[in-house]
């Protein structure tokens, strides 16, 4: 009898190890975003989809208005279930993207910011939702940010936040150091003599804090290049466009900051928020950012709103456009390509609902006036509804970003620099970190090397 | 096992009977490796020749991912980087833990309160360890500085040169690892019979001395094993250069497991990352073979005794 106990203790462990494994695996089923199921009050068949970038359970408000704005969305499309709603942060995580692609676990309706998507089309991780763009009323309204979710003439996603690249500064600090903060620099040369005296203020202020690490270094290399009036690849995607006198310019005016002037500190920065943390510290005065940099600058890192401001990018041409959109589970049915659409629609698209509410966000007590998202083509119907309801429940001071949107008008938007961006800006994180650790940086050698890794690189990926 | 009551059990069944328990025992640990370490290890080498987006069925690519990240101009740099640092890791950070694990182990006061000083950076989660140092090398308000610029010596760069990033990684690396290299050394040195020292003490050996024919040959094995994980230990580094210095500055701090990591999730090309992490489990086997190899003899050699 005890043999028979063993016997049975084995098995059992051996098929709970088993059903734990099968579960943890997932099976092939799994893998179609959910299907619809359920009675409809409308005639149209039900769809059941998945959602993410849900505010998380820490931000009380806005995480009851979501939940607000999802309740009301099924309320108007009663053949529509929100089935899953993920409050994973951050709501792009290039570490469990994938696992969550390959186990089927990935949202109907997922988040991508404007850096990965060229990579998320180029790898067939987007659904094609083209034929069903009808959906997006107003999608005709958006500018030319749409243009950084298309590939061969195929759309694969929605943009929901944009914005293009500014100088962000400190105007306390402008004025402890005899600047004038309402008048900020429209050169480099004038950047530079800021940044001067803003360093000349003490020992650990600096003038101008840049990146050089991480992949950080080679997206504001592409930034002040852009600026510049450069490029980075050529048009046609094949070559490293970037070996010229603007992306000299970009390394030079480091070089004189950072060695001839003494205005940069010596600490490097190779994080997002490495910039950030030091902008809120309020002893940096100036660094290449967008607009949508105050709101975390306050919230997340606890700066006082009110020293900070936005300025145009200095003698800027074009600029690089940031932002953020939402693609399709490549595995959705056309009905949930439909039923994302309309949800993206909804809380991201429409005057006066969800992330466009700008009554209810000032009744909360949330900054409104912020001038993004920047998504509308001017005068478009859409874009002059949205512009008004800002206007007129403001809740910061519009001068905070009034000579950034004054100096970017009219400013072509550049998206990054093609589907392997990513790889480019680790080749350029040498350029820019070399310029700022190393005195006798030889730039022209810098940027040959670059461009041949550039070109290697290109060639091989055809 | 089915039709095994009634008949005669054999000499094998026997022992499986008597064994069944251990086996139980080992179902657990074997089904958690398999599904933790092994399955991850066929898949990897799996992806590593394959082409997948992990929407379309995988295509096989035979050696294509190892080409591309071989034609890398970061993949020389990784390598060159990891060998350096596995190599200054060893010179700074082998012996110090054996030197540290000797003079504890000869302290007569304030024993325990040491040992637990010396263990106490292995409990602090790394993360907060490594950005803990970024604090030490900050060039301006960092505490090495300030200890230089006390002692009168000229600034360093520490993290912001390409000439002494790497060299500052090791320091981290060290300093994180001190405390269970010490613990490990300290348990092989109290397992050293006294009889050994007393008679060298007899024989007028000095402290060097008793070291050199005493401790060292009776804790060779352990020496020898510690060298070989740490090898394979360090050769994976990822964590500092991740969170210190993101490969910079110039490439100088680029490690194979960092490059890895850019592979997988930055560029968005796993079976690149896929076919990186085999090329570094193929080196670490060589290492890891041996030190089987010598915990194998370590066993035979323990057993007659």
């Amino acid at each position: 009898m005890r043999r028979s106990g063993y016997r049975e203790t084995m098995g059992a462990l051996l098929v709970a190890g088993l059903g734990l494994s099968a579960a943890a695996c997932g099976s092939d089923e799994s893998a179609r975003p959910t299907q619809g199921t359920g009675a409809t009050a409308a005639g149209n068949a039900p769809v059941s989809i998945s959602i993410n970038c849900v505010p998380p359970k820490t931000n009380k408000a806005e995480r009851q208005n979501f939940e607000d704005d999802m309740a009301e969305f099924q309320k108007l499309n009663p053949d529509i279930k929100i089935e899953k709603a993920s409050d994973a942060f951050p709501c792009y995580e290039p570490r469990t993207f994938e696992a969550k692609l390959a186990g089927g676990r990935l949202e109907t309706v997922f988040y991508a910011n404007f850096p990965n998507v060229g990579r998320l089309m180029e790898s067939g991780q987007a659904a094609d939702i083209t034929p069903y763009l009808d959906t997006v009323k107003t999608y005709g309204d958006l500018n030319g940010s749409t243009e950084i979710f298309k590939k061969d003439g195929k759309v694969y996603g929605v943009p929901t936040d944009g914005y293009g690249m500014g100088l962000v500064y400190n105007r306390k600090l402008f004025t402890q150091a005899g600047l004038d903060p309402n008048n900020p620099p429209r050169t480099w040369a004038e950047v530079q003599a800021a940044a001067k005296r803003i360093a000349a203020l003490g020992p650990g202020y600096v003038g101008f804090g840049e990146y050089s690490g991480g992949n950080t270094g080679g997206w504001h290399f592409t930034a002040s290049i852009y600026g510049h009036g450069g490029d980075v690849i050529t048009p046609d995607g094949r070559k490293a466009a970037f070996n010229t006198p603007e992306g000299r310019a970009v390394l030079e005016n480091l070089k004189q900051m950072r060695w001839a002037d003494d205005s940069m500190g010596s600490r490097l920065f190779i994080k997002w928020e490495d910039l950030m943390k030091a902008m809120a510290g309020g002893r940096m005065g100036m660094m290449l950012g967008a607009p949508d940099v105050l709101v975390p600058l306050r919230n997340d890192f606890q700066a006082r709103f009110e020293d900070y401001a936005v300025a145009a990018q200095p003698e800027a041409k074009a600029l690089l456009n940031g932002g953020k959109g939402f693609m399709i589970n490549p595995k959705a049915t056309p009905e949930q390509i439909r039923a994302g659409l309309k949800w993206i629609e909804f809380q991201y698209l429409t005057p006066g609902k969800g992330q466009l509410d700008y009554e209810r966000a000032r009744s909360q007590d949330y900054p409104v006036g912020q001038p993004y998202p920047d998504l509308w083509k001017a005068g478009s119907a859409t874009g002059t509804q949205v512009l008004d309801a800002r206007k007129q429940h403001a809740t910061v001071d519009p001068a905070q970003y009034a000579q950034w949107v004054e100096g970017s008008k009219g400013l072509p938007a550049k998206p990054e620099p093609g589907p392997y961006a990513q790889e480019i800006y680790a080749i350029l994180d040498t350029p820019m970190s070399a310029v700022l650790t190393r005195k006798g940086a030889d730039v022209e050698r810098l940027l040959a090397d670059a461009e041949a890794k550039v070109d290697a690189l290109l060639a091989k990926k055809g | 096992m089915r039709g095994a009551r009634g008949r005669p059990p054999t000499r094998r069944r026997r022992d499986v009977k008597r064994n069944l328990t251990a086996y139980g025992f080992l179902c657990g640990a074997l089904i958690c490796f398999a599904f933790f370490s092994w399955y991850p290890m066929v898949w990897e080498v799996v992806l590593s020749f394959q082409r997948t987006n992990f929407v379309d069925p995988p295509v096989w690519v035979g050696l294509e991912n190892f080409v591309t990240v071989f034609e890398d101009a970061a993949f020389g740099p990784a390598w060159k980087n990891t060998a350096l640092f596995t190599l200054l890791a060893l010179v700074c950070g082998y012996g110090i833990p054996f030197v540290v694990a000797i003079v504890l182990n000869e302290l007569r006061h304030a024993r325990a309160y040491l040992r637990f000083v010396v263990y106490l950076p292995v409990m602090l989660p790394p993360a907060v360890g490594v950005l803990l140092f970024q604090w030490f090398y900050d060039p301006e308000a960092g505490l090495f500085n300030q200890i230089l610029g006390f002692l009168h010596l000229p600034p360093l760069d520490w993290l912001n040169s390409s000439d002494t990033a790497l060299i500052s990684l090791v320091v981290v690396s060290t300093w994180m690892n001190l405390g269970s290299g010490t613990l490990i050394y300290l348990a092989a040195l109290q397992t050293v019979p006294s009889e050994l020292y007393e008679a060298a003490e007899l024989d007028g050996a000095g402290l060097l001395k008793r070291i050199r024919h005493v401790t060292i040959p009776q804790t060779r094995l352990i020496l020898l094993v510690m060298l070989l994980l740490q090898i394979v230990a360090t050769m994976q580094v990822f964590i500092e250069p991740y969170l210190l210095t993101g490969g910079g500055p110039e490439n100088s701090t680029v490690s194979v497991v960092y490059l890895m990591y850019q592979y997988a999730f930055n560029f968005g090309n796993v079976n690149g990352g896929n076919a990186l992490g085999v090329m570094l489990m193929l080196v670490l086997m060589v290492f890891s073979a041996l030190y089987l190899r010598l915990s194998r003899d370590d066993t035979k050699e323990e057993a007659p005794r």
